[in-house]
């Protein structure tokens, strides 16, 4: 049987079309700024440490990331005899796709957004959050002891710092009365919200340290305790898709931080793009500083961390912000 | 109605694993992150030392010396040396003697940094502090290196003295050392040592009672942790630490913490000692003039050093031959290694990590 395509059809097919075009582009500058990143950090943590870093491939290695991925791409698929084989396959789709998609609602400049939600915010946050999914299922079906103690530690993590992150976020929304991430940077056209919100933009980024289980809070994956944490036994591509994920991860948790605390797309003379994406790699680049400085916290002390301290404090930030719209009204 | 079982589940952690220092095995029972028991099994490394000692002259066994505890391999030649040439009554040259103290105490400097790196790493401050603390260690091998030709296993102690004589140059690559390294030490105790995680991760972590190190029978900087003033190089002093200055840091809690800031401040002392030393370095031989078949007196004798990690000492039974008739090595690290199922017990998974960096094992050395 033959669909029968009517004028409502077509023309349903070709927002499609151009939907697909657009998340494929995403998909390209996605792919490359994760190249990018992982060169930079690379770079980055040489220098603090006093080496020179991947120099061989490219010019200041730069191709670094390009070999390497050849590497893996080419590497033997191996999978444990114990593992779930379903999870196992499954669990670093979900993980990068889940890093992916909330990518969907940011504005990278003035009407350079994929879809302009009203609920812009609130996917974000409740399409990154399935993130923990994916890691819970590394763990589960990898059939490794290590990997399911580091999928707990994650679970737990991911799921606790999910709290102070949405509230410290839910302060910028009552005073911007919106979700919409375009409208909340246009409310940002005198101040940042970094400055008359830094309780929350503190909050929000150790909570975003934590969400993407970047050092301090690196115990998923704690080298020195569970070898590689949830992802132990993957190999190869799937490890890949792994390494992706997290610093897409990294770069979603930053844009969104640079969206809301830091004016987004604003800035002088420069277009709006270039402006969003120096916010970002600035952020990208706190994060990187601090994974290469500090020690790791112990599960015990994060987790208190969270409920005892971020939890409380951003509780008090959104009275405190409550109290001055009365006030101000 | 079926009820809810609870499992422990138990780990093995290594032989290989990142963090267990060399092939170090820990049995551990877990009830969720929680440690109920933790044994450690050795014996990965095992080469039998003791045995082939029986089976070499008393100048072959010197290299042995070194694969003992590779880290500090330096004090491990000077123990044996110091052991053999008491027995034989050998006098040593000044000269030998001021350059033993001197490279002992740079290969001191040049264990704790790796063990104060490492731990620090441990803990996962990933990558930073190990490798500033190899950059400086790098700068000690290359001065060990002027000296003997090589960077790890040096068997540059020979029995009556040192296999040559300090090149040129040596004194003031060492002083030139000593004034890089200061203002560096400054550093790490403004990175590490007051560290809000660092100090959470390690404060009150795995302390270490008195009664318990001494009934252990712990040495060195662990055991002066927990608060005993307890310095071979003072206690039984030997070659010419008794002539030098300096003093011996303690600490009371025998946390994590304060296992890493003894020897934070040894480093300094042995600094001290290093720098009251190169410039006294009298003339005279590097080695005394010994026979060349050396034949020891019948006879036994125990005679114990202070290497990196603690109390190093050698049984030496001799039948007046060429070749010991026994030699027993008594290391640091094989019963320092013994407390971390007791320390371990009720702890996080995370704090044995810490606790085990911090008490500074070599396999080397345990497995023998």
């Amino acid at each position: 049987m033959m669909l029968k395509i009517s004028p409502e059809n077509w023309s349903f097919l070709i927002e499609f079309a151009w939907l697909c075009a657009k998340a494929a582009g995403l998909l390209g500058f996605v792919s490359l700024s994760v190249m990018f990143l992982i060169w930079w950090e690379r770079k980055i943590s040489a220098h603090i440490q006093s080496r020179l870093g991947p120099m061989i491939v490219g010019w200041h290695g730069c191709l670094q990331t390009i070999a390497d991925t050849i590497k893996l791409l080419l590497k033997e698929n191996i999978v444990a005899k114990d593992a779930d084989k379903v999870s196992f396959w499954l669990a670093p789709l979900v993980s990068f796709v889940a890093a992916f998609l909330p990518f969907a609602a940011v504005p990278f400049a003035k009407h350079l957004v994929v879809q302009d939600f009203g609920l812009g915010l609130l996917y974000v946050f409740a399409v990154s959050s399935l993130g923990v999914i994916g890691v819970f299922m590394a763990g589960w079906g990898s059939g490794n002891k290590y990997s399911m103690l580091g999928a707990m530690r994650a679970s737990a993590q991911i799921i606790s710092y999910e709290i102070p992150l949405v509230l410290s976020v839910l302060s910028i929304v009552m005073l911007t009365g919106s979700l919409n991430m375009a409208k909340i940077v246009e409310a940002q056209g005198q101040v940042w919200f970094a400055f008359s919100q830094p309780i929350a933009f503190l909050i929000y980024f150790i909570s975003a340290l934590a969400e993407t289980n970047r050092a301090p809070f690196d115990i998923s994956e704690a080298e020195s305790e569970l070898v590689a944490g949830f992802h132990t036994e993957y190999s190869g591509m799937k490890f890949s898709m792994f390494f992706l994920a997290e610093y897409t991860n990294m770069f979603i948790v930053s844009a969104v931080a640079a969206t809301l605390f830091l004016g987004g797309w604003q800035g002088p003379f420069l277009p709006g793009i270039f402006w969003f994406l120096v916010k970002v790699y600035f952020i990208i680049f706190l994060m990187m500083w601090i994974r290469w400085t500090f020690p790791r916290f112990r599960v015990d002390q994060l987790m208190n961390f969270a409920w005892k301290f971020l939890v409380p404090l951003a509780f008090l930030n959104i009275l405190a912000t409550a109290l001055f719209l009365v006030v101000k009204k | 109605m079926p009820t809810l079982e609870i499992q422990q589940f138990s780990v093995s952690f290594g032989p290989q694993h990142p963090s267990t220092h060399g092939v170090l095995h820990l049995q551990m029972d877990l009830d969720g992150e929680v440690i109920v028991n933790c044994t450690p099994h050795i014996g990965y490394l095992h080469r039998d030392f003791e045995k082939i000692c029986e089976n070499r002259t008393y100048t072959q066994i010197i290299p042995f010396t070194d694969r003992l505890d590779y880290i500090g391999a330096m004090n491990n030649n000077f123990g044996y040396c110091l052991t053999v040439e008491k027995l034989l009554g050998a006098v040593i040259p000044e000269r030998a003697e001021y350059i033993r103290v001197i490279i002992a105490e740079l290969n001191r400097i040049a264990s704790h940094l790796l063990a104060v790196g490492t731990f620090v790493q441990d803990l996962g401050a990933f990558g930073t502090p190990l490798l500033y603390c190899f950059r400086e260690r790098e700068m000690i091998l290359d001065i060990f290196e002027m000296t003997c030709g090589a960077r790890l296993t040096y068997s540059y102690y020979r029995l009556g003295g040192v296999s040559a004589d300090i090149p040129e140059g040596f004194v003031q690559k060492v002083k030139d050392f000593i004034r890089y390294f200061r203002p560096k030490l400054a550093d790490y105790h403004r990175l590490i040592t007051n560290n809000a995680i660092f100090l959470i991760r390690t404060k009150d972590i795995g302390i270490l009672s008195k009664e318990k190190a001494l009934n252990y029978a712990i040495s060195g900087p662990s055991l002066r942790a927990s608060g005993i003033k307890f310095d071979l190089r003072k206690e039984e002093p030997y070659s010419i630490y008794p002539r030098l200055e300096f003093e011996v840091p303690v600490r009371n809690s025998g946390d994590c913490w304060d296992r890493y800031i003894v020897r934070m401040e040894e480093m300094e002392q042995s600094l001290r000692i290093v720098e009251q030393a190169i410039d006294k370095i009298p003339e005279g031989d590097f080695i005394a003039k010994l026979p060349k078949i050396i034949k020891v007196p019948a006879g036994e004798l125990y005679f114990r050093t202070e290497s990196p990690r603690g109390e190093l000492g050698f049984y030496l039974i001799s039948d007046g031959s060429t070749k010991p008739y026994r030699l027993k090595c008594r290391a640091p690290s094989f019963s320092n290694l013994a407390i971390i199922s007791e320390l371990a017990k009720g702890v996080k998974i995370a704090d044995v990590i810490a606790i085990l960096g911090s008490l500074d094992i070599v396999l080397g050395e345990i497995d023998r």
